[in-house]
C-alpha cells in the first residue's frame, strides 16, 4: 500500500512540475451575473467563455452572481483558487473586482462595462452597444405608426442611459414626432415583469418595443400583441419570429480568447478596450424582411457609415431636455462624455431615477 | 393619454392575470400552513412545477399532461418536505429552506436542454367575447382555464375550511394537534395530505409561468414570486378571500405602477417600485385589524413539530 501511494506521489508531483512548464495550469474564471441559460446578456459571456475554452485554455464560471457583497466573495474565491485571469462580466461588480484586485497583484482582473482601473491588474472592457441602438433608433423612427417607442430599462447607470438618447437621437432624425416612453423595472433578469412593462408600454400605445434587461420575455409580449420589437444581446429571433426586426448582438468571444491568449503568455497589459461595430464586439441579427426592402439597405448603408467611423451616434447639435447644449453643432461627443453619460437628451419624457 | 373605460378594462384583465401565480401558491400554502406545517419551500416548488410542465410540454406536445404532470412534480417534492418533517421530525423553517434552494438547483439542472425552446400557445376560453364586449370583454373573458380555477380556488378554499367536516379536521390539527390526537385523527396523515396540496397547488403556479403567462423555461423564472406567496398568507391572516384580495392588489399596483411611469407621472420610480408591496401591507394590515378575527384564523400550532408518543 505504501509502495502505491509513493508511486502515486511522485507520478502527482511529476506532473505538477510538467503542468507548471507547459502553463497548463492556467486557468480564467468567469462572473455572471444571471445564468448561462437566459438567452441574453449572460448566454453571450458563456458563448465566450465557450471559445476560450475551446482555444485550449482551462475555464471555470460562476453564475447568477447578485451585485453586492455575495460578488465579492465568490471573485476573491476565484482569486484564491488559482485563477490567473478573471472576467467580470456585470457593470455591479466594479468595486468589488478593484478591491479584490487589489489584494491579488499578480492575477489579472477584466471587468465589463465599468471604469474603474484602481490598480495596475485591472482592465476594462465594454462594447459600443449605442451604435446598435442608433441602428434600432432609425428602425424604430420609420416603422411606428403610433409614434411611440416604449423602452424597458433596467438602471439608471451611463450604459443604460446612453442606450436611450443613442436611440431617441437616431429615431428623432427620421421621425421627428417620436415620443419615447421609459419604465425602470430595477432588475436585469425577471421575465415576469419584464412581461408585464413591456404590456404596460403597449397599452400605452407603443407600437415598438425595446428592451435594456436580460431575458426574452418582452420579445414575446411583443409578439404576442402584434407590435415590433429587438432582440437584446443575443440574436432572438426564434422567440418572436414575426416581431422582431432584428437583434443587437454582443460578441465577447475574440476579445475574451485574445486577453486570456495574452495573459497566459505573460502579454497581458492593462489597458480600457471599447469596441463597436467596427471590431464586431457589436453585431446586428438578421434584418426582418417586413422592415421593407428599401429600409433595409438604409439601415444597412448606416451600419456601415457607423463602422468605419462616417457616422457618430452622439453628432451635435444635442441638447438636453432644458435646453442646454450638450454636443456642439459639428462635433461628436468624446468617449469621456459618453462614459459618464448621466442626463436625458431633448425628446425623452421623464426623469432619471437617481 | 388614454384612460376610457375600456382601456380600464384591458388593464384589470392584465392585473388579473399577474396575479394568479400568487393566488394559486398562496391558497396552496395557506392549506399547509393551516394544518400546523410552515413549508418555506413554496419558491423552490414553484420553479419546479415550472421546469416540469414546460418539460412535458416539449416532449409530449399535450399541454392537459404538462399541467398535470406540474402538479404531480410539486407533490413528489413536497412530498420530501412531508416525510423529512412529518416523519423525520426536523425543524420546518430549516427544511422548508433547504426546499427553496434544492428546488431551484435541481429546476436549473433539468431544464438545461429545454433553455432557448419557444413556448406553445395556451389556449384561451371565449375569445370572440373578449372582444365584442367593452369593458367586461377583457375581465371576464379571454383567459386560460388555469385563471378561472385560481379565482375560484380562494372562495372553494373559504367554504372547505368554514364548511366541511374535513375542513374543520384540518383546522384542529393546526391548532391543537395533541387534542386532535387524542380525537382518535391521525395528525400526521392530514399535514401529510396538506402538504401534498401545497406542493400541487405550487407546481401548479409555476407551470402558469412557464407555460402561459411567459411561455418559456428560463432559469430562476419565479423571480420571488413565491416569497411574496409566502407573506401574502401571513399578511392576509391565514384568510382566503384576503389572499385573494392582497394577490390583486399586489398584481395590480405592480402593473399600475408600470403605466405610470410609462404615462410620465413625476413620482420617484424607486418609489413606485416599492409601492405594490407597502401598499399590499397596508391593506392587509388595515382589513386585518380585528384581533378577534385574527385568533380564529391563526394555526396555533403553525411551525411546531408534533410527536406522538406510542
Amino acid at each position: 500500500m505504501y509502495k502505491n501511494f509513493f508511486r502515486y506521489l511522485i507520478s502527482a508531483i511529476f506532473l505538477l512540475g510538467f503542468s507548471v512548464n507547459s502553463n497548463a495550469d492556467f486557468k480564467v474564471g468567469f462572473v455572471y451575473v444571471g445564468p448561462t441559460g437566459d438567452h441574453g446578456w449572460t448566454f453571450q459571456h458563456h458563448e465566450g467563455r465557450n471559445a476560450v475554452e475551446a482555444a485550449g485554455i482551462k475555464t471555470t464560471f460562476v453564475e447568477s452572481v447578485p451585485e453586492g457583497a455575495d460578488a465579492e466573495r465568490v471573485i476573491r474565491q476565484l482569486a484564491q483558487s488559482g485563477h490567473d485571469l478573471i472576467f467580470t462580466t456585470s457593470f455591479g461588480y466594479m468595486d468589488p473586482t478593484n478591491k479584490v484586485a487589489k489584494d491579488f497583484p499578480n492575477v489579472k482582473f477584466e471587468h465589463a462595462t465599468g471604469y474603474k482601473r484602481e490598480h495596475s491588474n485591472v482592465s476594462t472592457y465594454s462594447a459600443r452597444f449605442y451604435e446598435g441602438r442608433t441602428l434600432l433608433g432609425h428602425i424604430a423612427g420609420k416603422m411606428t405608426k403610433t409614434n411611440t417607442i416604449g423602452y424597458i430599462a433596467s438602471f439608471p447607470i451611463p450604459e443604460v442611459i446612453r442606450g436611450i438618447n443613442a436611440m431617441t437621437l437616431a429615431a428623432q432624425k427620421v421621425n421627428p414626432n417620436i415620443k419615447t416612453k421609459i419604465v425602470w423595472v430595477f432588475t436585469w433578469y425577471d421575465p415576469g415583469k419584464e412581461a408585464e412593462a413591456a404590456q404596460a408600454l403597449i397599452d400605452q400605445g407603443a407600437d415598438v418595443i425595446m428592451q435594456h434587461t436580460d431575458s426574452t420575455a418582452p420579445v414575446q409580449t411583443a409578439e404576442k400583441a402584434g407590435v415590433w420589437s429587438f432582440g437584446q444581446a443575443s440574436d432572438m429571433q426564434r422567440f418572436a419570429p414575426k416581431s422582431i426586426l432584428t437583434s443587437i448582438i454582443d460578441d465577447w468571444a475574440p476579445y475574451y480568447v485574445e486577453r486570456a491568449i495574452a495573459a497566459r503568455d505573460g502579454k497581458w497589459n492593462q489597458q480600457d478596450t471599447w469596441h463597436g461595430l467596427k471590431e464586431g464586439m457589436v453585431a446586428m441579427g438578421p434584418y426582418n424582411s417586413a422592415m421593407g426592402a428599401d429600409l433595409v439597405k438604409e439601415v444597412e448603408q448606416l451600419q456601415k457609415d457607423l463602422a468605419s467611423g462616417k457616422v457618430h451616434s452622439f453628432t451635435g447639435p444635442i441638447y438636453d431636455q432644458k435646453g442646454n447644449i450638450l454636443v456642439a453643432e459639428g462635433k461628436v461627443a468624446d468617449d469621456g462624455m459618453l462614459a459618464g453619460m448621466s442626463v436625458y437628451v431633448k425628446g425623452v419624457e421623464g426623469d432619471i431615477p437617481k | 393619454m388614454s384612460l376610457d373605460i375600456s382601456f380600464i378594462g384591458i388593464l384589470i384583465g392584465s392585473i388579473m392575470a399577474s396575479s394568479v401565480p400568487l393566488i394559486l401558491a398562496a391558497s396552496g400554502e395557506l392549506i399547509t400552513e393551516r394544518s400546523g406545517v410552515l413549508n418555506l419551500g413554496v419558491e423552490g416548488m414553484m420553479i419546479i412545477g415550472a421546469i416540469s410542465g414546460f418539460a412535458l410540454m416539449v416532449i409530449t406536445d399535450n399541454l392537459f399532461i404538462a399541467i398535470v404532470g406540474s402538479m404531480l412534480s410539486g407533490v413528489i417534492i413536497s412530498l420530501i418536505f412531508g416525510f423529512l418533517t412529518q416523519s423525520l421530525l426536523t425543524n420546518h423553517v430549516a427544511t422548508g429552506l433547504a426546499l427553496t434552494i434544492f428546488g431551484i438547483g435541481l429546476s436549473a439542472m433539468l431544464g438545461k436542454n429545454f433553455v432557448g425552446i419557444p413556448g406553445k400557445e395556451f389556449p384561451i376560453l371565449f375569445s370572440s367575447l373578449r372582444e365584442s364586449i367593452p369593458f367586461f370583454g377583457p375581465i371576464l373573458f379571454g383567459h386560460s382555464i388555469v385563471l378561472y380555477f385560481a379565482f375560484a380556488l380562494p372562495f372553494l378554499t373559504n367554504y372547505f375550511l368554514k364548511k366541511t367536516k374535513l375542513g374543520l379536521v384540518v383546522r384542529a390539527v393546526g391548532d391543537s394537534p395533541v387534542s386532535a390526537s387524542n380525537q382518535g385523527i391521525n395528525v400526521i396523515l392530514v399535514r401529510y395530505c396538506c402538504i401534498l396540496y401545497g406542493g400541487a397547488m405550487c407546481g401548479l403556479a409555476g407551470a402558469y409561468l412557464s407555460l402561459i403567462y411567459t411561455p418559456q423555461w428560463i432559469e430562476n423564472m419565479t423571480a420571488g414570486r413565491g416569497w411574496i406567496a409566502l407573506a401574502l398568507v401571513v399578511f392576509a391572516t391565514w384568510s382566503p378571500i384576503k389572499v385573494l384580495i392582497g394577490a390583486l392588489i399586489f398584481g395590480g399596483i405592480t402593473i399600475l405602477q408600470l403605466h405610470m411611469q410609462a404615462i410620465g407621472f413625476r413620482i420617484p420610480v424607486q418609489f413606485l417600485s416599492a409601492l405594490p408591496y407597502l401598499m399590499t401591507i397596508i391593506v392587509l394590515v388595515v382589513i386585518s385589524r380585528d384581533s378577534r378575527k385574527i385568533k380564529l384564523n391563526t394555526p396555533t400550532s403553525l411551525g411546531r413539530i408534533f410527536y406522538k408518543e406510542k
